[in-house]
């Protein structure tokens, strides 16, 4: 896909986000939009090998969400890669669907693991990591979380297990929007320095801008270059990018857009071809 | 004198038996690896091993990743911080996703002694048995442990074995039979039901012992699989003996006993009697002082089993 479709793509998943939690009456939209160029990066830009029709293919890579109250912006992007029809968007959340408020592998198709309780993806990716190394098979591992995430003690026991053994098949992804459901993260425990901190921990770090989604693909691919180390990318974010009166505020990290402003979002976001 | 061996032999030893057959066998610790003898793993399969150091929730978490790439992890640490401080992971990653993964709480029960309560897991049964999808067993001594091991091994989905520090008595040999979700009968009798597991089997077989010199004949039944529960067996016994008594070396609250409890009160309903930790915290001591400070002895079965006894006459 190229720069342009790229584009195109993040403006459909924003679509997607907005509309399916209208719809639902309740999600979290802020760190799924701001999340949205590093899941179309990785799903569309080449990065990440798996196949639509063969959901459970063993020698797929694994994505790990850790943060998975953004669960919206990774079902669009299955949905947009053919993993399931994407009419089942509209069904988020409801009794029955495939697509439950926090992600489920036994749902949904193209899902590697739940997610919903913050701070454990990082050590799941670890194991399957491991996994690939002990079994001598070549896939990477992939691993988004948030920045308000960092404040559980889990990933930072995962953190040193990743660079201990050297785990260079974990790319892991910091969606860095510097807001949590109650502030933003500078008031509440703040991630001065947040580069530095992984790197003394042993791990290669690469900054890119999070909504610049031709530099988040090179930055997968740098990630893909490194030995004998983990990479992180730190993504710089915004909350709610794409919806002006969504970006930045803690409230819009677990709220849904009525009518008025989902129409108002939607013009925002804009069309295909609005570039 | 019969013989006492710490049941976490019987854990390493299954471990060590397991991954001469399958290389995907890992066993993982959090920095008690001496303790839990997954040690003998490192020593023999180093590859097969994985130590996360003092990070128990990283420990469940690991495991999940092992199991979804393919592997077959063992975790092992004390039952408190297994089975207490990764309760979520074990919950929200392991069991949602009925991963396979083996779990096992060592030094549990109020028998690890010295080190006092901090260290005794005397809820784990508990909060494992309510998760859906978990397996929980309580083998009674080093051989029962590893073929409980062995068995768990062979089962597709989450479970949590669990198992003392001390050297505990024998009471079973190689050619006692052992299925994983199937009671068993060790002793028969129509007079009460004793319905035991972990270190207190062999307490409940003596306590039987002195019963019969009372002439009162007692059914000793090995309910080594806490979940999922033997049904049959639990409303069989109660039918034929009509009044039961529990022996644990757990809190009472939501432990095996409770399980029983649950059963019978759905099923046939007869007069229960419990012995166990008693909703409190334990303290330190020697072991076999600590057992008997707590009430988990021989003597407290007889003497619960002759209230029993009572309830079910005037019933």
């Amino acid at each position: 896909m190229d720069s342009k479709n790229l584009r195109a793509m993040c403006r459909t998943v924003r679509r997607d986000i907005v509309t399916m939690i209208h719809k639902a009456k309740s999600g979290h939209p802020g760190g799924s939009l701001s999340a949205t160029e590093i899941m179309v990066g990785l799903y569309f830009g080449g990065i990440i090998n798996v196949d639509p029709k063969n959901p459970d293919w063993i020698e797929r890579d694994r994505f790990i969400l850790s943060k998975g109250h953004v669960a919206p912006v990774l079902y669009s992007v299955l949905a947009r890669r053919g993993f399931f029809s994407v009419d089942e968007l509209s069904t988020l959340r409801q009794m029955g669907s495939i697509l439950q408020g926090h992600p489920h592998k036994d749902h949904t198709p193209g899902l590697d693991c739940s997610a919903g309780s913050l701070g454990q993806g990082l050590s799941i990716t670890n194991g399957i990591a491991l996994a690939f190394k002990k079994l001598g098979t070549p896939q990477r591992v992939y691993c988004l979380m948030g920045d308000g995430e960092l404040q559980e003690g889990q990933i930072w026991e995962a953190v040193m297990f990743a660079a201990q053994n050297k785990l260079d098949n974990v790319c892991a992804i910091v969606d860095f929007n510097h807001v949590q459901l109650d502030g933003t993260i500078e008031e509440i425990k703040n991630l001065d320095n947040l580069p530095a901190r992984w790197l003394d921990f042993g791990w290669n770090v690469i900054e890119v801008d999070g909504h610049n989604v031709d530099a988040v693909i090179d930055a997968y691919k740098l990630a893909a270059t490194v030995k004998g180390r983990p990479t992180v990318l730190i993504a710089h974010t915004v909350k709610g990018k794409g919806v002006s009166f969504m970006e930045n505020d803690s409230n819009w990290h677990g709220n849904a857009p009525n009518d008025e402003q989902l129409a108002q979002a939607l013009e925002e976001i804009g069309g295909d071809g609005d570039d | 004198m019969i013989k006492k061996v710490p049941m976490r032999d019987g854990y390493g030893k299954a471990l060590l038996e397991l991954i001469e057959k399958n290389s995907r066998v890992i066993a993982l610790d959090a920095d008690v690896a001496k303790s839990t003898r997954t040690v003998w793993v490192r020593d023999k399969f180093p590859s097969n091993f994985i130590d996360v150091g003092i990070a128990e929730q990283d420990l469940a978490g690991t495991a999940a990743g092992l199991a979804l790439g393919g592997m077959l992890p063992f975790t092992s640490t004390y039952g408190v911080f297994m089975a207490g401080r990764a309760w979520d992971q074990i919950r929200t990653t392991i069991c949602y996703n009925r991963l396979n993964v083996k779990i096992a709480g060592a030094h549990a029960g109020i028998s690890v002694g010295p080190d006092g309560a901090t260290h005794q897991a005397l809820e784990d049964v508990a909060i494992m048995r309510v998760l859906p999808h978990m397996t929980v067993v309580v083998p009674c001594d080093a051989e029962e442990t590893r073929k409980a091991t062995l068995a768990i091994a062979a089962v597709d989905g989450p479970c949590y074995i669990r198992f003392g520090r001390e050297a505990v008595p024998v009471v079973t040999d190689e050619s006692t039979p052992f299925e994983l979700g199937k009671a068993r009968v060790c002793r028969e009798g129509d007079d009460v039901s004793i319905i035991a597991n972990g270190a207190m089997l062999y307490e409940a077989l003596e306590a039987a012992k002195i019963l019969s010199a009372d002439g009162i004949e007692a059914t000793v039944i090995n309910l080594h699989t806490v979940k999922p529960l033997d049904v049959e067996t639990i409303v069989g016994s109660a039918r034929r003996t009509g009044c039961v008594v529990t022996a644990e070396e757990h809190q009472i609250a939501g432990g095996m006993g409770s399980a029983v409890a649950e059963c019978l009160s759905m099923n046939y309903p007869v007069p229960i009697e419990f012995v166990g930790v008693q909703d409190t915290f334990g303290e330190s001591g020697q072991p076999q002082e600590l057992m008997d400070a707590y009430g988990l002895n021989a003597a407290t079965i007889v003497e619960r089993a002759k209230k029993v006894l009572g309830r079910k006459k005037s019933a």
